[in-house]
């Protein structure tokens, strides 16, 4: 499974994850941060909830309409010399990828800004295809350099590093020798990423929005690199995922919008690189050759599902920057290159429940989550609904568990059930209990007692006051 | 006014005294309290869990339950926002779906219920004390409810009123995620408990027993001074 990261299961990520302090006082300063400014970007809009209201409308009225938005993309792109690519499985967009390496003869490929191509695991099959693949966003760069250290968040890759990890990682596999200042180690990348667009073969991006309109792409980027990497080498290929489209360049304001304040606060952000086909006649620069790559490998499966408002994401990451979860078990413990509620859904929908059958429990269905999803998608409603799939059709929920539910949706049924249960149960925890509390308690409150005191059950039930105040016999 | 009780599993068997002061002070508002005995247990633990099929009698005999009622009300957002949800989950259903909603469109959490219906915003209640507040993630998200208590709250005479750093942060409750999650849960809990501690307030209130229950058992077990109370149990002091 490409998108999956690591080996170890679900419980030991968790624990590497709490175990690892410098991350999580990473995270929670990053979450702080990026909340605030989110929130800062959202009220200076004023009609925030109006943004979000067309952003929902836009991103449902897309995937209701995939096949014509998709097709009217393909054609005019086509009409602009450019190829595209339908891609069913990661296999058949690696494979086309492979095979425009090898027509070309291409040696070094440059990348910026995707997921995707992480989901599809491109680099490694070109690598083993003999290539060099450079990523050039800082914060991926920063992870290549360090033998491939999978991303831990959606828009800022690296966030489970700081700044002395990241001058070592660059001393050794980079010969640094400068300090740790942000400024010089961002300096120290941009000399070596500089050589690398000049020298490359392909050029290879992903796609935060094609305009079917207009058979363009659009990438949204504060380091300038997709401009280099999109208008330097003579073969450009973009890879999208098939859901992020939008009709018109009307959409892709408001989308790019809630874009950059949902993701890190910024009104717009420093660099729009909007790219239609390759270049023309009169063009100064671009690539003389462009692919455009669709993936699916999944995507399809889920429209049409109680699942399609996931395909709603345009990878903001608001998400991940309001999850109480998320804060203390970092991106890592997901297991897969989408992490936080967002990852929680989608990766056992690409994935598989075998593989991701614990992320969707990973949530107290807080609901942060969904307050602040800029295209409003009801995630920790998805969330919801997976237990609910993995219960019922899935049937993976243990059978402990099962027998509890069952016993108390019939509890819970029958007031007479209730009644008796809830009379006898101080006796039946006496054994347990000293003073009002059970420190140490059986079964199923084992868990929360080794963490917690759990109240004693009350000897007379507030029914039982209340009835015998009724009959005047109860203090008031 | 006539209201009838939805007291909670939880209230009705751990913590009678929230039960007690929701009936004293809505009592003191006027109002007349009716209890049917029938009530049970909303679902939502087993709902969350997503046992929708095994839990779905149970909300079905709560829908009856209440069916006459004018009004419910309960001390407990995230019970009241599981009665909102019951119309979600009965939809298409043709008896029980208006049934369900006949129940969301009349119940109402308790501080809820006193501003929005009552209208009231001073219930004229005394307490010395400094208090911090943490609002519950199906209170305020789920059922809406963000200004009622605070209003209610800021009303009572004597109360010291300081503000819970990161308050709409999660407790780490989440009903089975506590044991479930139980190391996750434990972290969150820890940073609620952290939070209120650097208030230094003596008392923590909260308007939701699973949440409560949640950070007061973490506080008793690290022995920290702080008393853990129900907004009722507030209100209903003079």
């Amino acid at each position: 499974m490409p998108m999956k990261i690591g080996t170890n299961d679900f419980k030991k990520r968790v624990e590497n994850g709490i175990n690892d302090s410098f991350m999580r006082g990473a995270v929670a300063g990053a979450q702080e941060r990026m909340g605030t400014r989110r929130q800062d970007a959202a009220d200076e809009l004023g009609n925030w909830e109006e943004w979000r209201n067309l952003g929902e409308e836009i991103r449902q009225h897309v995937l209701d309409n995939l096949d014509y938005y998709l097709e009217q993309l393909s054609e005019n792109i086509a009409k602009r010399g450019g190829h595209v690519f339908f891609a069913q499985t990661a296999e058949e967009a690696n494979d086309y990828i492979k095979d425009i390496v090898k027509k070309k003869n291409a040696k070094k490929i440059v990348k910026a800004k995707s997921m995707v191509t992480e989901e599809i695991s491109l680099n490694s099959t070109l690598e083993q295809a003999g290539c060099t693949v450079v990523e050039t966003d800082l914060g991926e760069y920063i992870l290549q350099v360090d033998d491939h250290d999978p991303p831990s968040h959606i828009v800022v890759p690296a966030l489970h590093k700081n700044k002395e990890q990241i001058r070592d990682v660059f001393t050794q596999k980079l010969g640094y020798q400068k300090t740790e200042k942000p400024e010089e180690l961002a300096w120290h990348a941009r000399e070596m990423l500089r050589k690398e667009y000049l020298t490359a073969d392909i050029g290879i991006t992903g796609c935060n929005f094609a305009v079917a309109e207009t058979g363009s792409f659009a990438l949204v980027t504060n380091e300038g690199n997709a401009d280099l990497v999109t208008s330097l080498p003579k073969t450009q290929i973009t890879v999208m995922g098939m859901e992020r489209l939008v009709p018109t360049f009307e959409e892709l304001e408001v989308l790019v919008s809630l874009l950059t304040r949902s993701a890190v606060g910024q009104k717009l952000t420093s660099y729009i690189t909007v790219l239609t086909g390759p270049r023309e006649e009169l063009d100064v620069d671009g690539p003389e050759e462009f692919h455009l790559v669709i993936v699916d490998n999944g995507r399809s499966k889920i429209l049409g599902t109680e699942f399609q408002p996931i395909l709603q994401c345009i990878r903001c990451a608001a998400c991940i920057n309001v999850c109480p979860v998320y804060r203390h078990v970092g991106g890592h413990s997901y297991g897969s290159i989408y992490s936080g509620p967002v990852g929680a859904v989608l990766s056992p929908l690409l994935g598989g429940y075998d593989e991701y059958k614990e992320l969707p429990y990973a949530s107290t269905l807080c609901g942060a989550c969904t307050e602040v999803c800029p295209v409003k998608i009801p995630l920790h409603q998805l969330l919801h609904k997976h237990r609910q799939v993995i219960v019922e059709k899935e049937g993976k929920a243990p059978i402990s568990e099962k027998l509890a539910m069952k016993a108390f949706g019939l509890g819970a049924a029958s007031p007479m059930l209730y009644k008796f249960g809830s009379k006898a149960a101080p006796a039946a925890m006496n054994p347990f209990t000293a003073g009002d509390k059970i420190s140490n308690g059986p079964g199923p409150l084992k868990a929360w007692t080794e963490i917690r005191e759990f109240p004693a059950p009350n000897k007379e039930r507030f029914r039982d006051w209340f009835e015998n105040r009724e009959k005047g016999g109860g203090e008031s | 006014m006539k209201v009838t009780l939805f007291a909670t599993c939880l209230v009705d068997m751990f913590q009678g005294n929230v039960g007690k002061a929701t009936v004293e002070l809505l009592e003191r508002l006027g109002c007349e309290i009716d209890f049917p005995e029938s009530q049970v247990c909303c679902g939502q633990p087993a709902y969350n869990s997503g046992y929708v099929k095994e839990v779905k009698a149970a909300m079905k005999s709560m829908i009856d339950t209440f069916a006459d009622a004018e009004y419910v009300v309960s001390p407990s957002g995230s019970c009241i926002a599981m009665f909102h949800e019951y119309p979600h989950i009965f939809k298409g259903d043709p008896v029980w779906e208006s049934k369900a909603k006949n129940l969301a469109a009349k119940s109402y959490e308790l501080t809820q219920f006193i501003v929005d219906v009552l209208k009231i915003e001073d219930v004229g209640a005394r307490f010395k004390g400094k208090v911090t507040y943490h609002t519950s993630c199906h209170m305020t998200r789920l059922l809406g409810v963000k200004k009622a208590p605070m209003i209610l709250l800021g009303n009572v005479k004597d109360l010291e009123f300081t503000e819970l750093p990161s308050k709409e942060q999660c407790c780490g409750f989440g009903g089975t995620f506590s044991v479930k999650m139980a190391q996750i849960s434990e972290q969150m809990v820890d940073e609620k408990v952290m939070h209120v501690e650097e208030t230094s307030a003596d008392y923590l209130i909260g308007a939701d027993a699973g949440c409560l229950m949640n950070i007061g058992g973490r506080i008793d077990r690290k022995g920290k001074p702080i008393k853990v109370l129900h907004i009722a149990e507030v209100l209903n002091s003079r």
